[in-house]
């Protein structure tokens, strides 16, 4: 027992282990020390035992093995002669798709709900409260399975757009909203359409550019450029013009009927779509809470210091209000990110393809790995959490009120 | 003070957990009933009714096993099982069988170290299409989308299904039967595929069962069997004749009906005799008492008896016994002999 | 020009006009309105807008609430009954009333007991709830009643309740006795004498008949319904919460090792999904415990989701205890305290109280996600919709009610919590100010 702690001094006695503050928390950290290897190895051997016993081993072996299953949502190229691995990554590159999407769509409503919020209009601010009420009080699973119902079992089936008669109909001709998903247009790129699209890209850069130059140019000579016209010009004009100079080379591909299922354009799954919306109006109702916390905690005096200094009301929400409350509001923002992610695992209730239903779902099952396959799983969550975390705190640390 | 309040809690815990592993039979003895793992709900093989009892042709198996080891056909607990869990289950010992309608395979035998007891029901996977649809074979199946039930055999084999005939399809994954139900009945997917009893007995479930068909074609075997763990073989040899005990009595002709008379005195057929203990000693061998395998038989009558009752075309699932009649019938039951 | 005025003007008003009502459109109802609703234009939009979404949500639900049948014996009686009109099936919560929330392996003639658990728990949570307001000897049955619903829900015989507690009590006192010295020394004590307890209780309750029970035993696994999620939801809070302060304060700690230990549970707990946790308890979890042991599903649950919790209560006490003022800290050593007595007198009393509406919403958070054990087969009342009601012939296709029932009961108890948390917060706050 004292051989870890070597006795600096002569006069050193044993029971100082225990009382002399200097020593006790080295006595302490000895034995979490000890409790922790002791419980591994606890819990080691009786795993080892276990298996020993049932006859398994721990590999993963089998991520290579062919996996012989399908997927239905496929964002690089996968059949079922492809390994268990390459599943694996269908499933992750699944998750990240919904995660994205429902954490964009999250924002959007958030902000609108929580700005709504404070309206000074009674009926919208009641009507926002309900919304966010009923959304943050009920589990998402449930939210979940109920916009799937609606997904399955309201939205008209394939067979109803059959017909001159038919129960239903493609919305604008090009969009199909049956049970099995969304079906909309896909662009489809000519060679030359790539020139238009990075034209676009290249507007977009010029945008930011410009609006860059035109604030420095602001704060440098006090001189005011106009802001919004000139960016939607910038923004939009050159892509116009190249996509009808150079021939119209991006045309649409519209989904029609044919055979079982509409064929052609983009198909969104139904699951996708329920996990989506549910973990974006769920979310959003607490992103919502954020928004108008961040806002009402910005003290009113700022708000009437900023008046007193003549700033319109549009650039004191711009430069005094939102810089405050956005301090206040990004970083549980990106916590409410990072919940979307784990919850979008819920994926599983409704048979969307994420990684929770490749790795953690069929692989498991077919390959019955249990072990293998849960590690992985949660390695992988690990992963994202602690990226979106060291975000987190570079952000935190960029704009901590730097004190004294 | 705070961590007691936890270990205290998980001691009392404790209190209501028991012991599993090696001799089976000796734990389910010493518990007094038998933890049987089933599905979480299919119509006639295994579901709880209004009451909360446990009533189906998987069930039926488990009660008889109950009756064989205790004597008491509903000292079962019933353990609802996912695709998924059930063999997590079983490995580590939640479960002492599992009568899930399990497909017999070569790495679930050997690989993940189960051992099958027997086959209580001889399945392959079908299709299921509204009739409707038009569609009367599986090969004009190309572009559906596909309910399947996932965790099973089943999405391998319409993986191989429809690759051999180089057809495409789109899966629908779906956890329980009860969702796959629904997802097909709003017609989000155009086939329904599983067991072909699973179909039946789904169809069945259907406010309008006639408006739905089940293609011909069988695309895979799916023997389907009560399995235990590797390694407890006087665990396995109890739940492997109990089965047994219950095709061999439907082929001697003896039903819960005539078994109370069959037993009390020794009959003229002497392989019978043997069946219901009133000679040889075959149920000490198995570490059992002699009339073992007459209270077996009598808790839900031989297996002829168990399948019309649940599965038989008298009830709403309505299957016929085709391969699944005795093989004097033409079937594949074949009950090895008890002697 | 003052004189001028007094001749020229021939009547001069020497009393007060009375008080004239304001104008129609500054008053009363009329104003509220044009202030509330119709301030300007944009305003006005929004107005109409949301009235537009208010009657497309009412012009949906109410004739669907209203026509409700709440008597039929299957969905095709639903639809004979309506007709074709628009109309709930609300039969199917009457016929399933007790499925819904106790499962359908609870023994029917039992079903009193879980309730009486249910309303004591109201009375054994309110001296904490309200604990300005009621004296705190009522805090004596809130300890008494983990006991009592133990023995209530699982039956059996009260004497293993029982042993449990006289373990409780007696390490409570041990520690009363010897904290004087060092809390090490106290803690540690109770924790043996406990033990010892513990164990020779465990062998009288061993040698008794379980035949002699007041109280038919339940097993953990006929535990369904929304009692399920309830039970699921207390237990666990209630199990993170002393670990979660435990795990704040090993995080807070200057001891290197003991830090790393809790940064590590708390990060990784924190960085995965709570159903991954759910599978481990599910289908690894049970490889750990040594051969031969079994644990019921429900206990490797109830494991699972209090590590899950105790991380997120953690987070939340250390942010309380982060708030504190170091002052607090440094009078606490000032007056000579050890670090066992300034957290126990000076800094966690006041951190706690920081902290309590934080740990009320990660309380909300978890009853919620009690949901997620439908996806590992358990029967909650998600599990029991999904499941068994959903799959029955009878009332196949019947989502809306369901479901809006299940949203209905959460959103009962979770925002009742939530309320009492904001009001908790400004109970609290009106001290400082």
């Amino acid at each position: 027992m004292t051989t870890m702690t070597d006795p600096p001094q002569a006069s050193f006695k044993l029971s100082m282990l225990l009382n002399d503050t200097r020593y006790r928390s080295y006595t302490f950290q000895f034995i979490a020390l000890i409790l922790l290897i002791a419980a591994i190895a606890y819990l080691g051997s009786n795993l080892a035992q276990n298996l020993r016993e049932a006859g398994l081993n721990i590999s993963y072996g089998f991520l290579g093995e062919p996996s012989n299953y399908d997927i239905n949502q496929r964002l690089i190229e996968y059949d079922s002669r492809s390994s268990h691995w390459r599943a694996a990554v269908v499933g992750v590159l699944n998750t990240l798709l919904v995660a994205f999407l429902a954490c964009v769509t999250a924002t959007i409503i958030g902000v609108i709900a929580g700005v709504l919020r404070l309206s000074n209009n009674w009926l919208v601010r009641k009507l926002m409260a309900g919304y966010v009420e009923a959304f943050r009080n009920v589990p998402v699973l449930i939210w979940i399975l109920i916009i799937y119902t609606v997904m399955t079992a309201v939205m008209p089936s394939p067979r109803d757009f059959r017909g001159d008669d038919a129960d239903a109909s493609m919305v604008l001709g090009s969009f199909a909203f049956t049970n099995r998903g969304v079906y909309t247009p896909k662009p489809l790129l000519e060679p030359m359409g790539w020139v238009v699209v990075g034209i676009f890209i290249a507007s977009i850069i010029g945008m930011f550019a410009y609006r860059r130059y035109a604030t420095k140019l602001l704060y440098d000579t006090g001189k005011l450029l106009p802001m919004g016209w000139p960016s939607l010009a910038i923004l939009f004009v050159p892509a116009i013009l190249s996509f009808f100079v150079l021939g119209r080379p991006i045309s649409l591909e519209y989904p029609e009927l044919g055979g079982f299922n509409f064929q052609g354009g983009i198909q969104v799954l139904g699951s996708l779509i329920a996990l989506w919306f549910a973990l974006a109006i769920y979310t959003g109702a607490f992103i919502a809470e954020n928004v108008r916390a961040g806002i009402q905690a910005v003290s009113k005096g700022q708000t009437e210091a900023a008046a007193a200094l003549g700033l319109r009301p549009r650039r004191i929400m711009n430069l005094v209000i939102l810089p405050q409350a956005l301090r206040i509001i990004i970083p549980p923002l990106i916590s409410n990110y990072l919940n979307i992610t784990k919850n979008s695992s819920l994926a599983i209730a409704v048979g969307y393809m994420d990684i929770t239903g490749t790795l953690g779902g069929i692989t498991l099952n077919q390959t019955g790995r249990a072990i293998e396959a849960v590690l992985l799983l949660m390695l992988f969550y690990l992963v994202i959490s602690l990226s979106i975390s060291a975000v987190m705190n570079v952000y935190n640390n960029a704009v901590r009120l730097k004190e004294r | 003070m705070n961590k007691t309040v936890f270990l205290g809690a998980l001691t009392v815990a404790g209190l209501s957990a028991g012991a599993a592993a090696a001799a089976t039979l000796d734990d389910v003895k010493a518990r007094g009933s038998l933890n049987c793992g089933v599905t979480t709900g299919l119509v006639g093989f295994a579901a709880p009714d209004a009451n909360g009892e446990w009533d189906g042709f998987d069930v039926g198996v488990c009660r008889a096993v109950a009756a064989a080891v205790l004597g008491d056909p509903t000292a079962v607990e019933f353990v609802p099982t996912t695709g998924k869990t059930r063999f997590t289950a079983l490995a580590s010992g939640e479960i002492d069988m599992l009568a899930r309608n399990t497909t017999w395979t070569f790495s679930r035998d050997v690989d993940l170290k189960f051992e099958f007891t027997g086959i209580n029901y001889y399945d392959g996977q079908g299709f299921m299409v509204p009739k409707d649809l038009g569609v009367s074979s599986a090969k004009e199946l190309d572009g559906a989308t596909v309910c399947i039930q996932t965790g099973t055999t089943t999405e391998l084999n319409l993986a191989d299904f429809f690759r051999s005939n180089n057809m495409s399809y789109e899966p629908v994954p779906i956890e329980t039967n009860a969702e796959a139900q629904q997802n097909y009945l709003a017609g989000a997917c155009d086939v329904y595929t599983t067991d072909a009893s699973g179909l039946a007995a789904t169809r069945a479930a259907f406010e309008d069962p006639s408006a739905h068909v089940i293609l011909p074609e069988i695309v895979s075997k799916e023997p389907l069997g009560p399995l235990v763990r590797h390694g407890d073989n006087e665990w396995g040899d109890v739940v492997r004749w109990t089965l047994n005990a219950l095709v061999a009595a439907e082929e001697y002709g003896v039903t819960s009906a005539n078994i109370a008379d069959m037993a009390a005195e020794p009959t003229d057929s002497p392989e019978i005799n043997r069946l219901l203990g009133t000679e040889g000693n075959l149920g000490e061998m198995l570490g059992l008492d002699a009339d073992w395998a007459m209270r077996a038989i009598a808790a839900g009558g031989n297996y002829g008896e168990l399948f019309e009752k649940n599965i038989g075309e008298n009830t709403p699932v309505g299957l016929a016994r085709g391969l699944n009649a005795q093989w004097t019938d033409g079937g594949l039951m074949y009950a090895p002999p008890f002697r | 020009m003052s004189d001028m005025h007094q001749h020229s003007v021939a009547y001069v008003r020497e009393t007060m006009l009375p008080e004239a009502p304001p104008p129609a459109r500054e008053q009363g109802i009329i104003k509220w309105m044009r202030e509330n609703l119709f301030a300007n234009v944009p305003n006005s939009i929004l107005t109409i807008a949301s009235i537009v979404v208010i009657y497309y949500i009412l012009a949906a639900s109410l004739p669907w609430l209203l026509n409700g049948i709440w008597n039929a014996e299957s969905i095709r009686d639903c639809r004979e009954i309506l007709q074709g009109a628009a109309g709930g099936c609300f039969a199917v919560l009457t016929e399933r009333w007790n499925q819904l929330l106790f499962g359908f392996q609870y023994p029917d003639d039992q079903y009193w007991r879980p309730l009486i658990a249910f309303l004591l728990l109201f009375v054994a949570i309110a001296p904490v709830m309200f604990f300005k307001y009621i004296p705190s000897q009522f805090l004596l049955f809130t300890a008494l009643y983990p006991f009592l619903a133990y023995w209530l829900i699982w039956g059996g015989l009260i004497l293993a309740p029982i042993v449990a507690l006289v373990g409780f009590v007696v390490g409570y006192f041990v520690w009363g006795r010897l904290v004087q010295r060092s809390f090490a020394t106290g803690f540690f004590g109770a924790v043996a004498a406990a033990v010892i307890v513990w164990w020779i209780g465990g062998l009288i309750t061993a040698g008794m008949d379980p035949e002699q029970a007041m109280l038919v035993p339940v097993a953990s696994r006929d535990m369904g319904g929304f009692m399920l999620n309830l039970i699921l939801g207390t237990v666990c809070v209630s199990l993170s919460i002393p670990i979660g302060i435990a795990l704040a304060l090993g995080r807070q700690s200057s001891m290197p090792i003991i830090k790393w230990i809790c940064v590590v549970f708390i990060e990784f707990i924190r960085g995965v999904p709570l159903i991954t946790l759910l599978f481990v308890a599910n289908v690894v979890l049970a490889y750990f415990f040594p051969p031969g042991t079994n644990f019921d599903l429900i206990i490797r649950v109830i494991i699972m989701i209090t590590a899950f919790a105790s991380a997120y209560i953690a987070e939340v006490i250390r942010g309380g205890l982060a708030a504190l003022p170091t002052g607090q800290y440094e009078a606490a050593d000032s007056l000579g305290l050890d670090y066992a007595q300034a957290m126990r007198l000076i800094i966690l009393p006041q951190a706690l109280k920081i902290s309590i509406p934080g740990i009320v919403n990660v309380a909300v958070g978890l009853f919620k996600d009690t949901t997620l054990v439908s996806v590992i087969s358990m029967f909650d009342l998600v599990g029991m919709i999904r499941g068994p009601i959903l799959a029955s012939t009878e009332w196949n296709g019947v989502y809306w009610e369901l479901f809006g029932f299940a949203a209905l009961l959460f959103f009962v108890v979770c925002y009742g919590i939530s309320q009492y948390s904001q009001w908790l917060e400004r109970e609290l706050t009106t001290d400082h100010k």
